[in-house]
């Protein structure tokens, strides 16, 4: 496709951009397509149009970070030594000299006052890992809150899930290599974990850790896994979910002439490439930023592991917080039966939660689509608003993600907040039930309080900030239709599917098992869709634009008669 | 089409008309810069003044490098270090200078024109569907995989085996817990010389007077420190040793009123009344939940709290669980006197320290 190109700056440059037969680089790119066939696939992939909106950086953040991650994560491999080896520290760094540790914390106290450029590179790195699962988790609410996880994308989102998974192990293994007290104390919670699985608990434990905790292998082991086997899966992955976002081509939102057949956008080459490439150095600059003037991870501060010794406000990073959290929560439940040990309050929280959570995660698009039977293809992304009941899943998953990770914090925050923790501890037990049923309910209602007022955009135009006064007294504000794109971007969407009825389901003639799977299905997809507002019809938009216009005309001959004319009142 | 059904099913709104007709897309806007060459030319100048920025920040990152020390000057500029910050600040500048230049090149000069391409269903036509399925069909009837069951299921039977190599080579992983998990070195002492209870850390035996009520002692069996004293062999007790014996043996001691102590029972159900020592009470310093070191004493209510998930334990009450997510109380360590009026321990725990396993209570002493 060729664009009008006219009027664009000169000095782009006016030569032809494909290369002439002659010169050198014409004469690499025939002997490169003459033994790769470059040419076939650069044809359909070099303007490749991706669509324009802020959102869809989001996921953008997570890969450009994981890039810095990795080319930081380089630069300390080739200082930092995965050994549990006891030595004596004789580095810089004057209030630890002397002291005994092993090889791993020395290393990271040599790469943080020896060598120059370490510590910015190990704060840019654990900064870089941060912002990774961040922004992986915001994408993925940005993808299931506008539906860009529906058909054909849901195996995309599956590994989207999956990532966050492998980037929240990353980030375990990859903080506790070096092997300070913090950190040890979370791998001694982890060694707790392992013990409380059924049967093969203390099995586990000891073959992990090479013997009785802490033995010294963890650290070279925990190594293996945070520089080879997680890296090379978390790139395999990411390629995957690459290669699958340019073969579905990137969803869009709905607009004047953006449908679900096209995909309107910039170029890759030049636009897209530029802005992307761009944006590449601005999260590495920010990064940089932050590795150089924001501390991170001190460990200095906390000194070598010893299994004896713990601080106050012990806490993993933020992003394993949530469990952490739940496991301060749970009561004391422990089951002793038969000679062996259910401990549930490190079950629940920690080998059941987090893998029900990433399982439900994954199922979302499976659920939806069977409740609501919609199997089209959907590019077209929807407002968070018009999915009410979706919406209000995600919203409620949040909340007990929230109050989880807040129970996480429950000694920060009777500390900052003089609050007693047993009480918040008693609060937060209850709150993780309650808080997400409350607040499904409260943004289903206020998702459809929205859509009522896109309607009355829709039917009675927008509110112009004009009062106006009656010859009566009364007053009243002029409302204005909306621009033609405006009105047709709140229209350009599905009507929910009307749920099958009991009737039709009784009358298709399935019996047994597949009848009462069909009742329920239509049960759930009438809970999803109650309330919700349908767009108005073709009839319903003229005859209210039509009464519109006329108390618009109404509107306008009283400011004409009245006392409402702006400006100076003429005598 | 498969999902025909579901058409069917959820009536025709797919047919309804659209209430406002697509206006399409909206016009191109010319911006400044397309229409007014000085404009153009001082975006041009300001992409390129980003790019020299960036280089003068690379220069200044380079400088930096060099003239910088490290080291003792981690202190310095509000504990960031001088280095640390001025490295990650010129190199945070030059790569975000970099990136705006771009970014404004992109928006400012680049074309602007939106296309549009369109899109394809993800499913591969029907055609292709066909030929990929006769193909498969075909080279799985060639192969005979269906027609030979012998040789199938004997492949199947062989590659399947092979996974037990893969198992049974991560069998030296580690050794298996036998009953290291039951004991801890407490229960090394001598019949004429008990283990000694000592200052963790500074290592010095203890003597009950040496305790005021309230006080609160973190404790570490002498053998780790004094290993011939018990006839242990030294490497026992060293590196990776001492950290495995820390993890399971260290102690705290807290002295309280008497009076205050409720004696509980112990494993076989006798009282533990004569396990202290004129109010000195000994209990693990592993939280029976995860296994935090718990190190938190209220010194009023004799209650002590894990910093890591808040499970507290009453140390008069025989370290019963007061609060939070511990199932199980506190292991008490029987205590007494030597003949130099030492504390020492009478014996090693009577169950096992630590966060609870599977097979905890096979334990027998």
């Amino acid at each position: 496709m060729s664009v009008d190109v006219s009027k664009v700056a000169s000095t782009n440059g006016t030569t032809p951009a494909t290369a002439k037969g002659g010169n050198t680089a014409g004469a690499i790119a025939t002997w490169a397509d003459e033994r790769l066939g470059l040419g076939t696939a650069m044809k359909k992939n070099i303007r490749k149009v991706f669509p324009d909106h802020w959102s869809f950086m989001l996921g953008e953040i997570a890969l450009w970070s994981f890039v810095v991650v990795l080319l930081t994560g380089v630069f300390l491999t080739l200082w930092f030594d995965p050994s549990m080896t006891e030595i004596q520290y004789d580095g810089s760094y004057d209030p630890l000299r002397g002291v005994h540790m092993s090889s791993a914390m020395a290393s990271t106290l040599d790469i943080s006052f020896d060598v120059r450029g370490g510590l910015l590179m190990r704060q840019m790195h654990h900064w870089g890992a941060m912002i990774f699962i961040a922004s992986m988790m915001i994408h993925m609410l940005r993808v299931y809150l506008t539906g860009a996880f529906r058909k054909p994308r849901e195996l995309n989102w599956i590994i989207g899930c999956l990532l966050l998974l492998l980037g929240t192990i990353e980030g375990f293994t990859g903080y506790s290599l070096p092997d300070d007290l913090l950190s040890g104390t979370g791998v001694r919670a982890a060694d707790g974990f392992m013990k409380a699985s059924p049967v093969v608990g203390s099995y586990m434990s000891f073959f992990l850790f090479g013997g009785e905790f802490p033995g010294d292998s963890i650290i070279p082991r925990f190594y293996a896994m945070h520089i080879l086997l997680i890296p090379g899966l978390l790139l395999a992955l990411v390629a995957a979910h690459m290669l699958l976002l340019v073969y579905h081509k990137h969803t869009q939102w709905p607009g004047p002439g953006r449908t679900e057949q096209n995909v309107v956008g910039y170029p890759m080459l030049p636009v897209y490439a530029a802005k992307a490439g761009g944006f590449f150095f601005i999260v590495f600059g920010t990064i940089a930023m932050m590795g150089g003037l924001f501390s991170i991870n001190a460990v200095w501060k906390y000194g070598p592991y010893d299994p004896s010794k713990v601080t106050a406000g012990s806490q993993p990073d933020w992003y394993m917080g949530w469990p952490d959290g739940l496991l301060r929560i749970i009561p004391a439940w422990e089951t002793h039966i038969w000679g062996v040990n259910f401990s549930w309050n490190v079950i629940l929280p920690i080998l059941v939660m987090p893998p029900l959570m990433l399982m439900i995660l994954m199922a979302l698009p499976f659920i939806e689509s069977w409740i609501t039977g919609d199997k089209r293809e959907h590019h077209l992304l929807q407002r968070p608003r018009n999915a009410p009941t979706r919406t209000a899943i995600m919203v409620a998953l949040m909340t007990f993600y929230g109050l989880s990770w807040a129970a996480g914090g429950n000694d920060i925050i009777a500390i900052k907040m003089h609050l007693s923790i047993n009480q918040i501890t008693y609060f937060l037990r209850g709150a993780v039930f309650i808080g997400p049923v409350i607040a499904f309910i409260i943004t289903r209602r206020w998702c459809i309080s929205l859509q009522r007022h896109d309607e009355g955009k829709l039917l009675h135009g927008y509110e112009s900030g004009v009062l106006v006064r009656s010859p009566e007294g009364g007053y009243a504000e002029k409302h204005l239709p909306l621009p033609e794109g405006k009105a047709y971007t709140l229209t350009a969407r599905d009507d929910d599917p009307r749920p099958e009825t009991a009737e039709e389901i009784e009358a298709s003639g399935v019996t047994g098992r597949h009848l009462r799977l069909r009742k329920l299905r239509a049960r759930l997809a009438r809970v999803f869709f109650s309330d919700n507002v349908q767009k108005p019809t073709a009839e319903e938009l003229h005859e209210a634009q039509h009464h519109a216009e006329h108390e618009l005309h109404e509107l306008e001959s009283q400011i004409a008669a009245g006392p409402n004319r702006h400006g100076p009142a003429e005598h | 089409m498969t999902d025909a059904h579901n058409n069917d099913a959820h009536g025709g709104e797919l047919a309804v008309a659209e209430p406002i007709a697509d206006p399409g897309l909206p016009e191109h806007q010319w911006r400044p810069t397309d229409v007014d060459p000085a404009k153009e030319k001082r975006a041009e100048r300001q992409v390129a003044a980003l790019f020299g920025l960036s280089a003068v920040s690379t220069v200044l990152f380079l400088v930096a490098y060099f003239t910088l020390d490290i080291g003792d000057d981690w202190h310095v500029v509000g504990g960031f270090g001088a280095s640390t910050m001025a490295l990650g600040f010129t190199l945070g500048l030059a790569l975000m200078l970099i990136g705006v230049g771009i970014i404004h090149w992109a928006r400012k000069l680049m074309a602007d024109h939106e296309m549009v391409e369109l899109r394809h269903p993800a499913r591969s036509p029907d055609e292709d569907r066909e030929v990929a399925v006769q193909a498969l069909t075909d080279g799985v009837a060639e192969s005979g995989i269906g027609r030979r069951p012998l040789i199938r299921n004997s492949l199947l039977g062989a590659v399947g085996l092979l996974g037990l190599p893969a198992v049974v080579l991560l069998r030296d992983l580690g050794p298996l817990p036998g009953n290291k998990l039951y004991h801890t070195i407490w229960g090394k002492g001598l019949e004429d010389k008990p283990m000694r209870i000592v200052r963790d850390g500074i290592w010095t035996p203890i003597l009950a007077s040496d305790l005021e009520i309230g006080d609160l002692v973190n404790c570490q069996p002498d053998a780790l420190h004094n290993p011939e004293r018990y006839d242990i062999d030294p490497t026992e007790v060293e590196g990776v040793n001492l950290q495995v014996h820390k993890s399971k043996a260290s102690l705290i001691l807290l002295r309280m009123n008497p009076g205050d102590i409720i004696p509980g029972k112990d494993a076989k159900g006798d009282s533990r009344e004569n396990w202290t020592v004129d109010g000195i009470v000994a209990y693990s310093k592993i939280c029976t939940h995860v296994g935090c070191p718990i190190s938190l004493n209220e010194r009023t209510t004799h209650h002590l709290l894990c910093p890591c998930h808040q499970s507290t334990f009453d140390l008069a009450d025989s370290g019963k669980v007061v609060f939070g997510p511990a199932g199980r109380p506190l292991p008490q360590l029987p205590i007494t006197v030597d003949d130099e009026g030492y504390l020492v321990a009478q014996s090693d725990f009577d169950e096992p320290v630590g966060p609870t396993f599977w097979e905890r209570d096979y334990y027998e002493r």
